[in-house]
């Protein structure tokens, strides 16, 4: 009598495709997969919960290593709460600084999902090209602040330092380099038949599914739905700058390979902007006590990381330490879709629908 | 004389494969190491040459390990299947008109025969590690390599249509004229996709898909019997790229009459240039998916290979081709 079998298959937490210690139960039947049941909290390390006993630029280094990809956006969303909150105004050269860093993390950050997507589905090259890239962008960062990775570069009030001399004309010729090198991925994985293949029509859903399970970023916008929080809630000096937001149709992984990459184009817009209006003379620490004292009262700040809504909740007691802080984490709130997407997929679907999510895992768990 | 010749030429072949092997993946990883934008390995001996020896004496100084509930009897056996085909069927493989070990009337049917074992072997080495990735990686690689067996036979039918013989010499006889390449280019393109697929490399690496199965059918094997599944691999591409070289490029045979380099000199050349080709698709495409993989081979390659058999006896009978076909 000949009869199948479902298969528990453990994929992670040290598996290469799971973008770090994500563990995902798979039942599978053959190659098709049954049930999906994500493990998280293996990187879990309670920022939030040690943040109620760090003083408010103590916890900017924390937010740094939630996600890692694009740790100016997190320095950003706890410094944008905080000022908010005390009613701090900021000096334009520190904004035009923040929205120029942000945007590059967010192409450095798109970069690495490119790449690591690409080679999620086993293609190589792609990797190693979208690194030499962000290599760039790191170099600048670290003439900036001296870090490649965890920034810690944003203060409440402004940031750490100043742009070094010859560091804007750097960012304006980077701009121009990468708006070449986009030419070549479009070259190398746009058309390629494998690549739409794999992805044209796997893993789609619609706009209500996206809004139901809380979807934001390219995630959401894949579905059609237009919402960036730099254009419908703008914060910082968002406003002074024209650029599009790019939006899919039909919610498929192609369409969300399409609007990053398109993401891109747009934050090199943005920088370029930035870049021509920069100016040349200003402070970059606004008037800011020694020792931070937070009125009492609430407060919540979203903001559009690479990975989508990043909001940040402080509710303060008039302390120099937050009473409690909240992030809303977007990779945590995007990865909840994944068990439903999985669901009559086939296996080898698994990493392409994974690796479309973007999720860091380091923000994942907190 | 003859004799010592007869159990020494086997002995020869084998180091050369061997020599070949070492290099082809140090090329492997240059060539490929270029295209990314990297150097390459360039630490062990002057330019990297002694990587491969490094890497090949880590493995054999392993421990070596077999899982506990592996089945041990196949799991030892599975890699020595996977391997000796893969030597076994460069015996009858014509490097030039003298250097050729067996002359036997169906080589082709030979190779495509003795290839199709280490299929064999990886299933079971997929299935005796008691793993279930490594299942998963032998059952596709099972149906992979049987599915792409097909098209890839198919494929040089025409060829065979043409010379009116098995026989690899014949085959390369015939193209001193014209290389195959050019009447069966129809065959040549579905041949390179199915020997691709066959060699288990990318853009059909499915049996060992890192990102998915994290190693596929060797996931638990380490040591020298992992070093045995790459030899295995490595062999095949050699034997492969020779394949296609008397297949279509004309063997031994000089272009242009260009015979002042020796046949052997040739046939280097064109290998090489199959080779090359081999690392270039590696470091370009993406892997394509498993579904898709087994509609590509009996919806696309079948029908196209059959389309070329019956397209080669039609132009067969065209007056002034004969001189093609």
């Amino acid at each position: 009598m000949i009869r199948t079998e479902e298969m528990l298959l453990n994929v992670g937490p040290q598996h290469p495709s799971t973008h770090g210690v994500l563990r995902l139960l798979v039942k599978v039947d053959g190659e098709r997969i049954v049930e999906t049941e994500p493990v998280i909290g293996y990187l879990h390390r309670g920022t939030e919960k040690l943040a109620e006993d760090l003083t408010y630029t103590q916890i900017i280094p924390y937010t740094d290593r939630m996600d890692y990809l694009s740790a100016m956006t997190n320095n950003y969303a706890v410094v944008h709460a905080t000022e908010k909150l005390m009613g701090l105004e900021i000096p334009e050269r520190a904004e035009f600084l923040r929205v120029i860093v942000m945007e590059l993390n967010r192409v450095a950050s798109h970069l690495v999902w490119m790449g690591t997507y690409l080679l999620d589905i086993g293609a190589m090259s792609p990797f190693l090209y979208a690194f030499r890239d962000r290599e760039q962008i790191l170099d600048l960062f670290n003439e900036l602040c001296g870090a490649r990775l965890t920034y810690n570069y944003m203060r409440v009030g402004g940031v750490k330092w100043d742009a070094p001399k010859d560091w804007i004309g750097k960012v304006d010729h980077f701009v121009s380099y990468m708006q070449k090198q986009m030419k070549e991925y479009h070259q190398l994985v746009t058309g390629n038949e494998i690549f739409i293949q794999r992805t044209k029509g796997i893993g789609v859903y619609d706009q209500e599914t996206a809004i139901n399970f809380a979807l934001s970023g390219a995630n959401l916008r894949v579905t059609g739905l237009n919402w960036d929080l730099r254009k419908d809630a703008p914060y910082s000096i968002y406003e002074q700058f024209t650029f599009d937001v790019p939006v899919g149709e039909v919610g498929d992984l192609y369409q969300k390979y399409l609007c990053r990459m398109k993401e891109i184009d747009e934050s090199l817009k943005i920088v370029a902007q930035a870049v021509a209006n920069f100016p040349s003379e200003g402070k970059i620490m606004g008037k800011v006590p020694r020792v931070l004292r937070v009125p009492e009262g609430e407060v919540y700040v979203g903001i559009e990381s690479p990975r989508g809504e990043l909001g940040c909740h402080i509710v303060s007691k008039g302390k120099d330490k937050p009473w409690r802080i909240k992030f809303r984490r977007p990779s945590f709130y995007n990865l909840q879709i994944l068990p439903t997407l999985l669901k009559d997929e086939n296996l080898s679907n698994l990493v392409a629908i994974l690796g479309g999510i973007d999720i860091v895992l380091g923000e994942v768990d907190g | 004389m003859n004799t010592l010749l007869l159990y020494l030429g086997p002995v020869i072949l084998l180091l050369i494969v061997l020599g070949f092997v070492t290099y082809a993946i140090l090329a492997e990883r240059k060539v490929i190491g270029w295209i990314q934008g990297r150097i390459g390995p360039n630490q062990v001996g002057p330019w990297g040459l002694l990587q491969t020896v490094a890497d090949i004496v880590k493995l054999l100084i392993k421990e070596d390990t077999i899982p506990k509930n592996a089945d041990k009897t196949l799991f030892k056996l599975s890699p020595i299947i996977a391997f000796v085909p893969a030597f076994v069927v460069l015996a009858v493989m014509p490097f030039s008109s003298q250097i050729q070990f067996t002359d036997i009337g169906v080589g082709l049917l030979y190779y495509m025969a003795i290839s199709s074992i280490t299929t064999i072997g990886i299933l079971i080495g997929g299935w005796a590690s008691n793993n279930k990735y490594a299942l998963l990686g032998g059952m596709r690689s099972a149906a992979q390599m049987i599915s792409y067996e097909i098209p890839l036979v198919m494929s040089v039918v025409g060829i065979v249509l043409t010379v009116g013989s098995l026989n690899l010499n014949d085959i390369v006889e015939a193209q001193q004229k014209t290389w195959f390449i050019f009447p069966q280019i129809i065959g040549f393109v579905v041949f390179i996709i199915s020997s691709v697929s066959e060699l288990n490399r990318t853009p059909f690496d499915l049996p060992e898909a890192e990102s998915e199965l994290v190693a596929g059918y060797h996931v638990e094997y380490s040591g020298f019997r992992f070093a045995f599944f790459m030899l295995a691999e490595y062999v095949y591409i050699f034997a492969m790229s020779s394949l296609t070289t008397v297949l279509f490029l004309g063997g031994w045979n000089a272009p242009f009459g260009f015979t002042f380099l020796p046949g052997i000199v040739w046939f280097i050349i064109k290998f090489s240039v199959v080779v090359f080709f081999l690392y270039w698709v590696r470091a370009t495409m993406p892997r394509i998916r498993v579904d898709q993989l087994m509609q590509f081979a009996w919806k696309v390659l079948l029908p196209v290979a059959l389309a070329n058999i019956i397209l080669t006896t039609l132009l067969k009978e065209v007056p002034f081709l004969t001189h093609y076909y």
